[in-house]
């Protein structure tokens, strides 16, 4: 008996799986820096394993098996990314060193490490566009 | 010619490889996790274990036939969560003093 097309598509998904999960661990190796390798472990490790939980999914065309599958792939969406931003802001606050051909650090000079906020505005730059300073309390429109 | 193809085990042949595959995957993240200058880079390397680690128990589940193996994963994923976050609370709490 020849593969069923299901078998062929969770095929599919179990190799493209495979490659995204081997190109995170590549990337987790050969990266230069802590916040470099936390992109990519936390985008590509997420979507290989994804891919792979999908191909169950597909490969028993269950409804329960299904449900597991998507309760699985929801909740590694919500956490995954999560838990990436929370150890990375974590290594930035503890002082883990930054790849010296980085770009751009915007919250170089611009955060207060003791006390967890933005520093005020001074007229230094630092908050230069006051449509993005967020939803905190506006100066009062002085109307003419 | 036919008969060969008829036997191939498509489903076998891949879960196999791919079971390999994140074998080697996973050592490439046990050797940042043993060589992490920092402990961030350990508990990313963790954490990357951990969803390969769900990803080969996917692919267990679909080489064995076992649909019940994804309870298991998440699992995994719940008790990792809830690691990471407890290590960066910790690696921040410690950085501050």
């Amino acid at each position: 008996m020849p593969a069923a097309i299901n078998e062929i598509i969770a095929c599919v998904f179990i190799l493209a799986g495979t490659a995204f999960s081997l190109v995170a661990a590549v990337g987790i190796v050969r990266m230069p820096d802590l916040f470099t390798r936390m992109q990519a472990a936390a985008k590509t490790g997420t979507l290989g394993v994804g891919c792979t939980i999908l191909a169950v999914a597909i490969y028993y065309a269950d409804p329960g098996v299904a449900t597991l599958a998507a309760l699985v792939i929801l909740f590694l969406f919500l956490t995954n990314p999560i838990a990436a931003h929370m150890i990375a802001r974590a290594g930035y606050f503890a002082g883990v060193p930054i790849w010296e051909h980085t770009v751009v650090d915007e919250l170089k000079g611009q955060y207060d490490k003791q006390t967890h906020t933005l520093k005020a505005s001074d007229g230094t730059g630092a908050l230069s566009d006051p449509d993005a300073s967020g939803p905190g309390p506006q100066p009062p429109a002085s109307e003419p | 010619m036919t008969l060969l193809l008829a036997d191939f085990d498509l489903v076998g042949f891949v879960s196999t490889l791919s079971m390999n595959v994140m074998a080697v995957a996973m050592l490439f993240s046990l050797v940042r996790l043993f060589r992490g200058p920092s402990v961030p880079d350990r508990v990313i390397a963790l954490d990357l274990i951990a969803a390969l680690s769900v990803g080969i128990i996917a692919i267990y589940s679909i080489g064995n036939d076992e649909p019940m193996l994804l309870r298991a994963g998440i699992v995994v994923a719940l008790v990792v969560f809830i690691g990471t976050v407890a290590f960066a609370m910790f690696v921040e709490k410690r950085g501050r003093e």
